[in-house]
């Protein structure tokens, strides 16, 4: 393979992980000037980590390798599922085994490690935080594979990089009733994964109604340092992959350098705009209670089964 | 639409930052580089306190913006915001919150009651002011503070 191709792994592993911080951070600002806040400056979520780097490390009494393992597997996912997801380039190394099943799995699997640690503190937040985050991720991580299965469908393969430089080629799938279905499903799936409003609240102080940041409660120091950069990283990621879905002009499909640079600008320009209409949306919308989460996800299901069937049936590829 | 029509009136509503204030930052502060994570911890305060420390972090007085930000965990936390007397009941739990909290860590303590017991002093339920319980690093006196000395304090630890 070129270099081009792992020029362009390496740059989406960087972005993601560089960038990560600095989009919590723009969503924070953005926010914040909506409440008529001055705001702490995009840079502070890199502020937060630093020091965090620099803190004493503690593992509470009676926690074992779940606990300790867990901040290291969910990065380490999402670093790997950011090599994979076509954020720059669709021509990578790589590109042959970004299956959209590897991609969740691997999300999951960064869910699942978590769950396990909040378990593993053997506190009542952290066993409430990882139950519920469960049950959320059990009505999500479908969502996401049939959302994604209804764009595959007239590509005939459930190869991201495909499904993207596909739709780049042909952009009228995406204005199909089977487009439009599946964007708003996997918005709402992306939604309740990265544990934003209206499924959770990412800045919320009340343990009682917690479900990510009840199960992080006990990390300190550079643990915490991780598990908010592997959290911040995921919530780049899968707005990147809901813009290289649907949005997917400017990703690099050839093997030549020129069109790097400008998908890089381009990526970050969707996923700062994607951010901020986030982050504006999440000024309007409170929190949902938790008995209602369910009927939320059920929703979004039904709608990515609506976006499978039609665009099986009206395109008629079978 | 109500909401964004209201958002474009209203417009920016926090105060100009007033000039850096006074004083040194306390030693180990200065490694904490511009983010402060604080964790208040009401030790047997009337709540005047509470409203006074709510109010340092709504829009107009916007601590936020120097870097200092309420979390839900001491486990997260540089600062304990301590408030009130600290009573019989809750000396046990104020020390074990200060002990879960990672180094380098400061202890705040908000208040006429948490420097000298104030109001409260002799009171039967009182054990001591929050530097007989655990070491106080920065004191705001006031009763209640107002929301500038609140902020004021933090600006010193954030250096910002």
């Amino acid at each position: 393979m070129s270099a081009v191709g792992y020029a362009a792994v390496a740059g989406q592993v960087v972005v993601v992980g560089a960038g990560a911080p600095l989009l919590t951070g723009w969503m924070r600002q953005v926010r914040a000037r909506l409440e008529g806040r001055a705001g702490a400056g995009v840079l502070q979520p890199w502020r937060d980590a630093r020091k965090l780097l620099h803190k004493e490390p503690i593992t509470p009494a009676g926690t074992g390798p779940a606990f300790r393992a867990a901040p290291a597997l969910l990065v380490a996912t999402t670093v790997v599922a950011a090599a994979l997801v076509p954020l720059l380039s669709t021509d990578t190394p790589v590109s042959s085994h970004a299956d959209l099943i590897v991609v969740v799995a691997l999300i999951a699997l960064g869910t699942f490690a978590l769950a396990l640690a909040g378990l593993d503190t053997g506190t009542a937040f952290g066993g409430m935080g990882a139950s519920r985050e469960m049950t959320v991720a059990a009505l999500v991580e479908p969502t996401i594979l049939l959302s994604v299965f209804a764009l595959s469908i007239p590509t005939g393969t459930t190869n991201i990089p495909a499904i993207v430089s596909g739709a780049a080629h042909e952009p009228g799938r995406l204005a199909s009733p089977a487009g439009l279905l599946a964007t708003a499903a996997l918005a709402v799936a992306v939604l309740a994964e990265t544990g934003r409003i209206p499924v959770d609240n990412p800045s919320t102080h009340l343990e009682l109604t917690m479900i990510h940041e009840a199960m992080v409660l006990e990390y300190a120091g550079p643990d915490l340092a991780l598990v908010e950069l592997g959290a911040q990283m995921r919530l780049t990621l899968l707005l990147g992959l809901l813009s290289s879905l649907f949005v997917p002009w400017g990703i690099a499909t050839g093997g030549s350098w020129a069109p790097l640079p400008v998908a890089l600008v381009l990526f970050g320009a969707k996923v700062a705009v994607l951010g901020a209409v986030l982050a504006a949306a999440e000024v309007f919308w409170a929190k949902v209670r938790l008995f209602r989460v369910p009927e939320l996800l059920a929703g979004s299901f039904l709608l990515a089964l609506l976006a499978v069937a039609a665009s099986y049936f009206l395109n008629g590829a079978s | 639409m109500g909401l964004l029509r209201k958002i474009r009136a209203t417009g920016r509503v926090a105060e100009p930052a007033p000039p850096r204030p006074e004083g040194d930052a306390p030693e180990r502060a200065r490694e904490l580089g511009g983010s402060v994570q604080v964790r208040c911890v009401d030790a047997g305060s009337c709540n005047g306190c509470e409203i006074e420390i709510a109010a340092a972090f709504n829009p107009v007085y916007d601590a936020e913006r120097y870097g200092a930000r309420l979390v839900a965990s001491p486990r997260h936390a540089d600062v304990a915001l301590v408030t009130g007397p600290v009573t019989r009941n809750m000396a046990e739990p104020l020390r074990r919150t200060v002990a879960a909290m990672s180094e380098p860590r400061l202890v705040v303590a908000v208040g006429d009651c948490a420097i000298n017991c104030g109001e409260f002093a002799g009171g039967y339920g009182v054990e001591g002011a929050v530097s007989d319980v655990v070491p106080v690093d920065l004191a705001v006196p006031g009763c209640p503070p107002e929301p500038e000395a609140i902020v004021a304090a933090l600006r010193r630890v954030t250096g910002r």
